[in-house]
Formats: structure tokens, sequence, C-alpha cells
């Protein structure tokens, strides 16, 4: 039987996450929209930008302040076919952070190289 | 006086214009997405540092660990307190200020 998903089209979608994980609620309700796209087996990549790199930081621990603690969804994002997430190393630099510090494999890749990823893919989500 | 600033300061400029107008002496608490100013190796790492001979800061432990983040992440001076703390604080400073 042939791949078809049920409108039988495929698109590319960047999810552009750019605020930090836990002050506000954009980068938990990113994630829940980005597993909806993988539902529909849409072609997903992630983008990191700005403080958005927080999201992906390793040992987050919110036993503390009571809430969700989501960023161990990102190791699970696999298993639902999202495998491309990309970080803008200029926003790395810039908050002290190196990519041994982040909780999942991800491609590190230069502002202008995410430029062509943007460039590139058919809807865009910002977060 | 006591200063809180929960933005971060990459996002905003709450902790540029808080230690920009805060008068010696104060005490600045670094509260939610405000603890990432307290991280070291960051482009606003030296302006926070030298801030430091002004005003003491201090950054609260659980948004801390929400984020990732522990003591070997901040700079050196930049002391981790508790809710309770923070209650203490609240009492012993006559006012606040709440840099949004």
């Amino acid at each position: 039987m042939e791949e078809e998903t049920q409108s039988g089209v495929i698109k590319k979608f960047l999810y552009v996450n750019r605020r930090a994980p836990h002050g506000t609620i954009y980068a938990h309700e990113a994630l829940e929209v980005v597993l909806i796209g993988a539902a529909f087996e849409q072609d997903v990549s992630m983008a990191f930008i700005d403080d958005g790199v927080f999201q992906l930081k390793k040992d987050q621990n919110t036993d503390g302040i009571d809430t969700k603690n989501f960023s161990k969804t990102f190791s699970a994002l696999e298993m639902y076919d999202v495998e491309k997430l990309y970080v803008e190393k200029e926003s790395l630099d810039e908050r002290g952070i190196k990519e041994d510090d982040l909780a999942v494999d991800v491609k590190v890749i230069s502002s202008s190289e995410m430029k062509k990823l943007i460039t590139e893919s058919e809807v865009i989500l910002n977060f | 006086m006591l200063h809180t600033v929960n933005k971060s300061p990459f996002e905003k400029n709450s902790l540029e214009t808080c230690l920009r107008l805060t008068e010696q002496d104060s005490t600045v608490l670094l509260i939610e997405d405000g603890v990432y100013g307290a991280l070291k190796g960051t482009k606003i790492e030296d302006l926070v540092s030298e801030s430091l001979s002004n005003v003491k800061m201090y950054v609260l432990g659980p948004d801390l660990m929400a984020r990732g983040l522990d003591k070997n992440s901040l700079i050196n001076n930049i002391e981790i307190i508790d809710y309770q703390d923070f209650v203490k604080l609240a009492v012993e400073n006559e006012r606040i200020q709440n840099w949004l």
C-alpha cells in the first residue's frame, strides 16, 4: 500500500521556538502543537532560537515550582518521528550554553543556515 | 529596598534598567525567567558582575532548578535562596519594586 496521509499532502513544517521554558506557556504549547503536526504525518522540523535554546537545557527539575516538567517530552519526540531539531549557535553563545548542556541530540547550525531552513519551509509556526 | 526581576535579560531590558536605577546597597532578587540573568558566560555577564559591587544579588533556587541550572552555572557572589528566604527579604525591606 502506498504511503499517504488523509489529505494526501505532506508539507515541510517548521516550528520556531524563541521563548524560555517555564516563565510563559509558549514552550509547552508549542510541543503540544508539534505532536499534532506529527500525528498528521507532516515533515516536522523544530528550530530553537534566542531564549528558545533554554528549553533544551538538561537536568530541568520543576518539583519546586509545581509545574509539569515537559522538557522530558523532547526525548520522546523521536517516537513521533520528530527528529530534526535545529539550534542556532549564536543563540547558544550569547547565553553561555554549550551543546553538551542540552538534553537531546540536536543539530547546531549558524544563523545563515537557520535563514536557509526558514526560507525552505512551507508552513512556519512561531512560539 | 528589595527589587525583583522576573524577565529574561535576553528578551526584555528589565534587569538592565533595574541595575541602572537601583540605589547603592539595595537587594536584587532574580525570580522566574529573571534567573537567567545570573548565568556566567553570557553576553550580559560583565554588566551583572559589575553591579555586584553596588547591590547584593540573590536568585530563587526552585526557579533555577526548574530551568536545569545550579550553583555551578552562576556568576560568583550571587547567592541562591529558597521561598522562606524570599519571605524574609520581603519582610525585612520596607519597600519592594517588581521590575516586570
